[in-house]
């Protein structure tokens, strides 16, 4: 009860800030700093300047391969991303920031890399990529790229996301596992103290697929919320499920404003 | 073909040093991790790194298995002359890949 209190207010103080960030009320932006943080504030400055400097982020090589990709006809005779929707820099810029979206044919949302997939399908006459394997994250890195700077802008007024929307909400506040941890517990509660050596970020998820230190590889925001399931010692959905999009749905709710930084670095 | 990016600075005048960027993807396995099963995982990192300008041999580095994958290398040169730089990494399972770019002294 208490908890679904709070989680309303909880909305509703998200719903003003996001009214007042839509006016042009710039003097109640400056009395009332936004709290929330980037992962890229807790990293060390040495990972930060590797993400700042384009010439030695690794996420650079997916990148390359990504804009490849996009130009390159995925069978002999097949259309190219290109061949549709011209130059990335122009057709691709903000699309990223407005994702997971509603798929009007699967009657569900959609994140990034499953549209992806579902345009090669539908209009490429091409094979499915794997989750998470190379091509697909290149050319999910390089759609979400250019949308880099901007601000995360999630579809707040669908009513056709708003149930799996909440259903990402109750998700990030349900405790699992053995740890019988919520994402919240660490994220909202505890962001900024340290989890064994690694501090607790706020979880904004601005800059994925996302090198990972850690991974030694570029990885998928889906990737990051397993390694959090297991980290809990629960058992992760099973890949692609809708979980997963649910939750990316109300993480980027929560970072709605915030600028996108794919490809991120961090630790 | 691994992927690479090069950076070499566009107007350098005789005299500087100028500082070159590179990476190259690769996974850099250090042959000392283990699978899920068990099972050592078989070396494969790269070994040399070399730069040549004009075929004169200007920088070169061993890399070892605790440096991370897809290695940035940073170095520095006089420029003193025009030329074509060619970048060469080797490593294990004969990998062997060649880049260049050219430099341009003012």
């Amino acid at each position: 009860m208490i908890a679904s209190v709070l989680g309303s207010v909880f909305a509703s103080v998200l719903a003003l800030a996001l009214s007042l960030a839509a006016g042009n009320t710039t003097a109640s932006a400056q009395t009332q700093p936004d709290p929330r943080r980037s992962g890229l504030e807790f990293a060390s400055p040495a990972t930060q300047a590797m993400q700042r400097d384009d010439t030695v982020n690794p996420g650079m090589l997916w990148l390359q391969e990504g804009a490849a990709l996009w130009r390159a006809a995925p069978s002999p005779g097949g259309r190219a991303c290109a061949g549709c929707h011209g130059e990335a820099e122009k057709s691709m810029r903000g699309v990223a920031a407005r994702y997971p979206a509603f798929d009007e044919k699967l009657a569900r949302p959609l994140s990034l890399a499953q549209r992806i997939n579902a345009c090669r399908e539908r209009h490429q006459q091409a094979t499915r990529w794997a989750t998470e394997s190379p091509p697909l994250l290149s050319l999910e890195v390089y759609v979400a790229h250019q949308s880099r700077g901007l601000p995360l802008a999630p579809v707040l007024g669908d009513p056709r996301l708003a149930p799996h929307r909440q259903r990402g909400e109750a998700l990030y506040r349900r405790r699992l596992g053995q740890l019988d941890l919520s994402c919240a517990m660490c994220h909202d509660q505890r962001a900024g103290q340290r989890l064994g050596g690694s501090v607790m970020p706020q979880a904004h998820a601005t800059g994925y697929p996302t090198y990972r230190l850690e991974w030694q590889a570029l990885g998928s925001l889906q990737r990051r919320l397993r390694g959090c399931l297991t980290g809990v010692r629960a058992e992760p959905f099973a890949l692609d499920a809708a979980e997963w999009v649910e939750l990316e749905l109300y993480l980027a709710t929560r970072s709605a404003g915030m600028a996108v930084e794919t490809p991120a670095v961090r630790p | 073909m691994a992927r690479t990016l090069i950076t070499v600075p566009r107007n350098a005048r005789r005299g500087d040093v100028v500082e070159l960027r590179t990476l190259i993807a690769h996974p850099m396995e250090s042959g000392f991790r283990v699978d899920s099963l068990g099972r050592t995982q078989a070396r494969d990192i790269l070994r040399r790194f070399s730069c040549r300008l004009d075929g004169e041999l200007v920088f070169s580095a061993e890399l070892h298995p605790a440096i991370a994958a897809n290695p940035v290398i940073v170095f520095h040169l006089l420029a003193t002359q025009s030329g074509r730089l060619s970048f060469t990494w080797e490593g294990d399972n004969g990998f062997a890949q060649t880049e260049t770019a050219a430099l341009v002294v003012a």
